[in-house]
């Protein structure tokens, strides 16, 4: 992963676009490079990151540090439309997709998923050269959604509000004075680290999960159309709310649902948002909390800061999805724009609990962030505690904030069940879905390594910091040793080392990429694993099989790219005529091939029922998704126009 | 052999290349990226991207090859094959990612097999002539020369 120089808070100015701050997260490294080569020739600065965690450790330790990201809609670990919600909650920054496929379903997914752009494959340099638009628009559409929802609100912040329009409008106007508006932002956001609700000039009101839940309660029993601020105030019955704040909290509160509506509308269900890949009878709920991150971002009421340090240990018991339960966040942060925010009550409310419950994650409403015993002293009391790891997660050392990050990060999202049931890191598996494990070991880690840290992994609870395989993958190129040995017309013998890198691709191939852990994937572990092992715990066996195609296969091509292989040797010395020995080897196969695919055919069915382990995040998800639904179904108001089932879960002890 | 003359082979070489298809115009956008800054871009662009590749095809034959095949596995392989493949140019190997995909989706092994072989056939193809091609770049550069940039 190349990185250019960070620029925190100051970015580009006069020569705007020149010097705009993109991240670039691909799995394939030779479109990586090419784009990274195309922006620099654009004048922006580029970083790189082959990992969507990486590229979210990244971005969480560098806020403001980026304006634009690039990101591939297929990767190994985690779904480019996932990547997209997150960055678009956590730090609510403009984020473009690009992929080789070019379907219309894949396209209109970038769309509803909030992408700002989707770039097919190839990409041309003439397509990077205008993607700074789409920052300038971001910003503009922010400041306006945020203008409106205050346009209640008394004039004290009324004119706070305008001092901070003027300044943005100029700098759309002008399209490149960032640094006015860019600095108001920094001058909030420092704001928020401090504690300072006593230079505000009006107490924010917090709209905690309790008082949200009134709200909403009171909404519904008037009707959504006929709610208003003054009868929902009265109905809270709420002293010191006054009906300004009932009003924009209102005001938010409406955007959001017909955010919902809409999304629901074009997809078929928010789930699209979470599934990524595979949408399914998926419940609103658990949609609710990325949604309701999605639109603080979007709205541009969440500060970045907030964003990602509410993000931050996010994973702790992420809502099985998204990953999104807002962990811990800084009070504070929440409220020091103005008391608009409504969404951050939830959040904190969220945020609060997951505190405590990070060792035991039993609680099944985390996927929706809501706080489950969480009584408002307590949150009081875990503002302290927050605070301290919000601001651990501000560390000067990008190395301290990943890890702690990645720590959390680590924990299985539905319950502290370790990964190891079935005995495999359970990022393996459902990675191992794709060509991951040549892809990423081959090129960039020395086997060695790789097994050990595997191993390590595999309890992500404790040890947070157990991060070296994803952090240990080196940069592009980064091994000399492979990449000099090859393309240099020159041809080294073969170095069979298959047996071992595969069984330490196998290793380091974990690191890092295992964000799905629910009971259903644990479940489809035990049965992928057996393939798995074929596959690379015991290559001999899996030679045996498939073996003469395997070998065929491993003689014509180097496993992990380390060498070229012998009959290659012709083709490439003399470079005017090569031969293809293949054909040779592989009619001699053909034959195994083809009892071979006979005994697959026949076991069709099984494969059929395959597929749905290779992702079993989605799937898993999805399941663990509904069976927590079944659960909270009956205990909600059920008030289905809303989708807002799992804020009146009466589980929740208000 | 001069550099004059040097440059002109490589000149027709690649316009060869591109009338049988091997190359197409993303190539050509390669070509441009290189600068004085980084004088062998194209060449570690090629590298990377054979590397992967063969680490790519290297997984497909073991799916393939595999009791019960893992298609959603194999066509993640292609795709990603694919979009290498169209990122540097590669238009024969492209296409074959194409239809092997298209064979994907119908969980046609047999096709899929015989599009591995092609693939593999493209790959090799692919890479003795990109071989050719950086080889005649690097003496023409030694010789003092610039490497010319074909036009689309």
């Amino acid at each position: 992963m190349s990185t250019s120089t960070w620029k925190s808070g100051e970015s580009v100015s006069e020569q705007f676009p020149a010097g705009l701050r993109v991240l670039v997260v691909d799995d394939d490294p030779t479109c990586l490079k090419i784009v990274e080569k195309m922006l620099k020739t654009c004048n922006y600065e580029v970083t790189t990151c082959n990992r969507a965690e990486k590229a979210l450790a990244l971005l969480q330790a560098h806020r403001n540090g980026f304006d634009i990201v690039i990101s591939d809609v297929h990767m190994p670990d985690m779904d480019g439309f996932k990547l997209l919600e997150r960055i678009g909650l956590e730090m609510d920054l403009p984020v473009i997709m690009m992929s080789a496929d070019d379907g219309k379903q894949v396209v209109m997914k970038g769309v509803t998923h909030g992408a700002c752009d989707y770039l097919i494959k190839p990409i041309r340099i003439e397509e990077l050269k205008n993607i700074w638009q789409h920052v300038v628009r971001k910003r503009k559409n922010e400041w306006k959604e945020l203008e409106q929802s205050t346009s209640i609100e008394d004039g004290v912040d009324r004119a706070h509000k305008q001092s901070e329009d003027a300044d943005y409008s100029s700098s759309a106007n002008e399209g490149g004075n960032w640094k006015s508006s860019k600095r108001r932002k920094d001058e909030e956001d420092e704001l928020e680290e401090r504690d300072d609700t006593s230079t505000l000039k009006k107490p924010r009101v917090v709209w905690s999960v309790e008082l949200h839940q009134q709200f909403v309660a009171a909404v519904n029993q008037l009707g959504i159309d006929k709610a208003v601020p003054k009868k929902i105030l009265e109905l809270m019955n709420v002293p010191g709310l006054t009906r300004e704040n009932v009003a924009s909290h209102l005001q938010k509160y409406r955007l959001y649902l017909r955010r919902l509506s809409g999304v629901s509308q074009h997809q078929g269900g928010v789930s699209n948002s979470f599934m990524g890949t595979q949408d399914a009878t998926f419940s609103p709920i658990s949609s609710l909390t990325g949604l309701d991150l999605q639109t603080l971002a979007v709205t541009g009421q969440l500060p970045p800061q907030s964003l990602a340090t509410l993000q931050a240990v996010g994973f702790a018991r992420p809502s099985p999805k998204s990953g999104l339960s807002i962990p811990m966040i800084d009070q504070r942060n929440l409220f020091s724009f103005d008391n608009s925010k409504f969404k951050f009550g939830e959040g904190q409310g969220q945020q609060q609990q997951q505190q405590p419950n990070l060792g035991n994650n039993k609680q099944l409403n985390l996927l929706h962030g809501i706080p489950t015993t969480m009584e408002p002293k307590q949150l009081a009391n875990l503002h302290q505690s927050l605070e301290n790891i919000s601001n651990m997660q501000v560390p000067v050392s990008q190395g301290n904030s990943i890890l702690m990050h990645r720590g959390t990060a680590r924990l299985p999202p539905n319950v502290g069940q370790p990964v190891t049931s079935n005995g495999l890191p359970g990022g393996l598996l459902p990675r191992n879905g794709h060509a991951e494990n040549g892809r990423g070991a081959g090129g960039y880690t020395n086997p060695v390594p790789q097994t050990t840290s595997s191993a390590a992994l595999t309890f992500p609870l404790n040890h947070g910091t157990e991060l070296p395989g994803t952090n240990s993958f080196p940069p592009l190129g980064s091994p000399p040793g492979i990449q000099s040995l090859t393309h240099k017309g020159q041809f080294p013998q073969d170095i069979t080392v298959n047996s071992e890198i595969k069984g330490s691709t196998a290793g380091g191939f974990i690191p890092g990429y295992y964000v799905l852990n629910d009971l259903q994937q644990l479940r489809s572990h035990d049965w992928e694993l057996q393939n798995v092992g074929l596959n690379f715990d015991s290559p001999q066996s899996a030679s045996s099989l498939p073996g003469s195609l395997e070998s065929a296969s491993s003689s014509l091509y180097v496993q992990q790219g380390i060498s070229r292989s012998g009959p290659l040797r012709n083709s490439s010395s003399g470079g005017s005529k090569p031969s293809f020995p293949v054909e040779g080897t592989h009619n001699q196969n053909l034959g195994s091939i083809v009892n071979s695919s006979v005994r697959i055919k026949s076991e069709n069915v099984v494969d059929a029922g395959c597929p749905s382990t290779l992702y079993p995040e989605h799937f898993g998800q999805e399941d663990l998704m509904s069976a927590l639904l079944k659960q909270q179904e009956g205990i909600g108001p059920g008030n289905p126009d809303f989708d807002f089932d799992g804020y009146n879960i009466d589980n929740i002890p208000v | 052999m001069d550099v004059g003359q040097m440059q002109k082979r490589l000149l027709d070489y690649m316009n060869s290349l591109l009338k049988e298809g091997i190359l197409d115009s993303q190539f050509a956008q390669l070509q441009q990226l290189q600068d004085e800054s980084n004088p062998d871009f194209v060449a570690e662009v090629v590298n990377l991207f054979f590397t992967d590749s063969e680490n790519l095809i290297n997984d497909l034959s073991n799916a393939l090859g595999q009791q019960n095949v893992d298609f959603k596995k194999v066509d993640s392989c292609v795709h990603q094959l694919k979009g290498s493949s169209a990122s540097i140019g590669a238009q024969r190997l492209k296409n074959t990612c194409i239809s092997f995909r298209k064979f994907c989706d119908e969980q046609n092994l047999q096709a899929c097999l015989m599009c591995l072989q092609e693939m593999q056939q493209e790959y090799l193809l692919l890479r003795s002539k990109l071989d050719v091609l950086l080889q005649v770049e690097k003496q023409i550069v030694a010789a003092g020369g610039s490497i010319p940039i074909m036009e689309f």
